[in-house]
């Protein structure tokens, strides 16, 4: 049922593990590059691409430029990692890196410089137990925060949430995808069960796949600018070094020809809301979620990942015993489903929100219900998966305060 | 809540007017290397006196004269005044995070291995916060271009003691005197395995001139180290108010010896130091061993 | 220039010839062309330019050689030197 094309990608069916289909998923996107550094839980998308990537033939550099193997770079630590796919991606490259906390935390400055300079890459945080080196070998989703306002100074991010093997292969596809469509560095905030757990996964053939790549300038050198948008647009076209647009980018506030602009703020203003409304304005495409029984819901759950995986069965028992309870699961937890959030306020009278951490995202619910709706948390700081009583019973109280 | 303002509609209108800048060949006449230079953003933030303007002279000159191909050149540099050199070079170029020039390098050599890629940075970018990158790019003999400026402080910051400053540097930072060993930033590329490594001061201007572009042409990781003026951070400290003084001490202090110890090639305060074309090797570089030993393993 | 003894090949030999150009308004007045061209060339003028540095002027032009010190070591971009017809004086 599986197979490998004549360049290495594979289709068909697969028992494959969290991150390994991580690793396949970047591979059917066209990722190419990989910059990686060893860090449980994620260690597994470091070895897998280090395995397959020099046997995947393909363009090194998107369609129309000479065929090579994939480069699997084995970095010197977390931020040469994130470093070396900025580099590469202004080669020309797709180009990824996956890790977990702490390298997590090491990479935020240089995450911040692929934002500045709006650079196409995909970051895999397989989440732990935190903080600092915490629990290595367990599940932890202490870092949600983290993702979206981890670097300093004002940006948006966006950050898929799966689920299962299954989905952590389709999100980095579609991580790819967002990645080159807006411009942006986009994370996969997966988690240690997530990643480490086996299951069936389906690859489909490679016809079957959209791959999105990032636009091209459409002038000739001498009148292309990077940083300039149409009006009513929100993101540049992409030159990249040895294209013979000799471009000039930084890490500093910049003008639309990509040169420093720091004598004030004159440059800042059209730079930071375009950088943030380039994402923000089009929450509309880039958000998805999955609603489950949600019409008739006097209480629903919102969750994401590992948590919302196990509050599926406490949802069912619930169900049975009458209580009238759906499911928001954030498929894309940044940008957050702000209008969601608040119209689901408005419907029901509690909302509960298990998370495996000691509620984070909980208070992106809060701030949305404004009042409307009791938030009430299920925390837990890391380690382990919720007890399931524990959401039911959680779910049992919610629905009985309503009466 | 939407943001309540289009991007195109805030503050400031899209065309910044940002510094006050640009050449005009009326008045500013018109030089040799301008057609290599972003002439709309010079005159350049270097002072009087320093060293960075002749490095980039000897460096757009040896570019010249490698005969590379330019639309396949990209410069990639850190932070500091040595960083802003990525700015004034009309080819791709990359102002990267502090220190970490040399992994964006490493990356977009390995992405595309038909660039030229340059690192060009300072001594406190490239072997203080960087050290360790810089170190691991030699140890894998990517190919790059690094061309370290050595001024021996953090020049931007008003003048800070650094991983090359001499032992009792008088800096903002150390103000008694340094009392740290420095680095000896030849020594420190050569065991990590640079194939090329020369070290020259700006006044040796010719010869620096020819050590870039050997260092050009050179496949493999290559360093030049520059001794560079810097009257406002750390000369007039020195009693060295002005960059002239400096040359002059680099005159009287600098002795030309390319079969060195690279092991006793520390530069201390007031005595002197070797210079010259130290080591130049031939060793596989990172992507010709990938290339060989995927071949074997793969066969 | 003073011989130990006259080459044999003296009057095959042509020695180069420049001429300077300055860019004034560039100039930073450090003062290092005027103090390592090795022929003597030039000298800082009493001239400002514009930011009120003094750049320098070529006292004795025909002594010039073309050898191009002066555009490699200037920090500013403010000056270069073109080969001539002719041959440089030596003093």
């Amino acid at each position: 049922m599986s197979k490998q094309n004549q360049n290495g990608v594979l289709s068909g069916e697969f028992f494959m593990q969290g991150d390994i289909a991580c690793a396949e998923g970047a591979i059917c996107a066209g990722c190419r590059f990989f910059g990686g550094y060893p860090i449980t839980p994620a260690t597994e998308v470091a070895q897998r691409m280090s395995e397959r990537l020099p046997l995947v033939d393909g363009s090194l550099r998107g369609p129309g430029a000479p065929r090579g193997p994939g480069m699997y770079v084995q970095m010197e630590d977390e931020l040469a990692s994130i470093g070396a796919v900025l580099g590469a991606s202004w080669a020309g490259c797709k180009a990824m890196t996956a890790t977990s906390g702490p390298g997590f935390s090491l990479m935020m400055e240089n995450l911040g410089l692929g934002i500045m300079l709006e650079t196409p890459c995909v970051l895999v945080n397989v989440q732990r137990g935190g903080p600092s080196t915490g629990l290595p070998t367990l599940v932890g989703q202490g870092d949600m925060m983290q993702a979206r306002w981890g670097s300093h100074g004002d940006y948006s991010i966006i950050a898929l949430a799966p689920v299962s093997p299954q989905e952590l292969f389709d999100l980095t596809m579609h991580a790819f995808n967002l990645s080159e469509i807006y411009r942006t560095p986009v994370l996969v905030m997966t988690d240690a069960e997530v990643g480490h757990m086996t299951e069936k996964v389906v690859i489909p053939p490679a016809e079957e796949i959209e791959i999105v790549e990032r636009r091209k300038p459409t002038v000739g050198p001498d009148e292309y600018l990077p940083y300039h948008v149409e009006p009513g647009e929100w993101v540049p076209p992409m030159a990249v070094a040895g294209d013979g647009y000799h471009i000039h980018v930084t890490g500093l506030t910049h003008d639309e020809r990509g040169y420093p602009a720091t004598s004030d703020d004159s440059a800042q203003w059209p730079l930071v809301t375009r950088l943030i409304g380039k994402i923000e304005e089009n929450k509309d495409d880039i958000i998805m979620l999955e609603k489950d029984r949600i019409d008739d819901a006097e209480v629903v759950v919102v969750s994401y990942g590992m948590a919302a995986r196990t509050s599926l069965w406490p949802i069912q028992m619930a169900r049975d015993e009458g209580i009238r309870v759906g499911l928001l699961r954030l498929v894309t937890v940044w940008p957050f489903p702000d209008e969601e959030i608040r119209a689901l306020a408005a419907q029901v009278d509690r909302i509960v929100v298990p998370e495996i951490n000691m509620g984070q995202i909980a208070r992106e619910v809060e701030r949305c219900a404004a009042g409307q709706a009791e938030v009430i948390r299920v925390s837990h700081p890391g380690g382990g998966i919720h007890d399931p009583q524990q959401v039911l019973r959680t779910i049992r109280g919610a629905a009985r305060s309503g009466v | 809540m939407a943001l309540e303002t289009k991007h195109n509609q805030l503050g400031g209108t899209l065309e910044a007017e940002g510094e006050p800048e640009g050449l005009d060949e009326k008045i500013h006449g018109r030089h040799p290397l301008d057609d290599l230079l972003r002439t709309e953003r010079l005159p350049h933030i270097w002072c009087p006196g320093c060293g960075l303007g002749t490095s980039l002279t000897c460096f757009l000159s040896a570019l010249r004269k490698s005969e590379l191909d330019l639309e396949k050149t990209a410069v990639v540099s850190g932070i500091g005044c040595t960083g802003r050199v990525a700015g004034y070079v009309k080819l791709d170029s990359f102002h990267t995070t502090h220190g970490r020039a040399i992994p964006f390098a490493t990356g977009l050599k390995l992405g595309n291995p038909e660039l030229n890629v340059i690192v060009f940075s300072g001594d406190g970018d490239l072997v203080t916060i960087g050290g360790n990158h810089f170190i691991h790019a030699a140890r894998r003999n990517v190919d790059l271009t690094v061309i370290c400026i050595n001024n021996f402080n953090y020049g931007m910051t008003g003048g800070q003691a650094g991983a090359t400053t001499p032992v009792g540097g008088i800096t903002t930072t150390s103000p008694y005197g340094n009392y740290e060993y420095p680095f000896n930033v030849s020594g420190l590329a050569v065991s990590s395995g640079a194939v090329y490594v020369a070290r020259w001061t700006v006044l040796h201007a010719r010869r620096l001139e020819r050590a870039m572009v050997e260092a050009l042409l050179k496949p493999g990781f290559s360093l030049v180290e520059v001794i560079s003026p810097c009257p406002t951070g750390f000369g007039r400290r020195h009693k060295q108010r002005e960059g002239l003084d400096t040359l002059r001490y680099y005159r009287e202090h600098g002795v030309i010896d390319h079969d060195a110890d690279l092991r006793e090639a520390e530069i201390g305060l007031g005595s002197s130091f070797v210079e010259g074309n130290f080591v130049n090797i031939d060793k596989p570089t990172f992507l010709e061993q990938r290339a060989e030993w995927l071949a074997q393993s793969l066969e | 220039m003073k011989y130990w003894r006259e080459p044999l090949d003296l009057k095959d030999i042509r020695i180069p010839h420049g001429e300077i150009h300055v860019l004034v308004e560039r100039c930073k007045g450090c003062g290092w062309c005027v103090e390592f061209c090795p022929r003597d060339v030039l000298e800082v003028s009493d001239e400002i330019n514009s930011k009120g540095y003094h750049p320098p002027r070529t006292a004795r032009p025909e002594a010039c050689v073309s050898c191009g010190l002066c555009e490699l070591l200037c920090p500013e971009f403010a000056i270069y030197v073109v080969e001539e017809e002719g041959e440089a004086v030596i003093l």
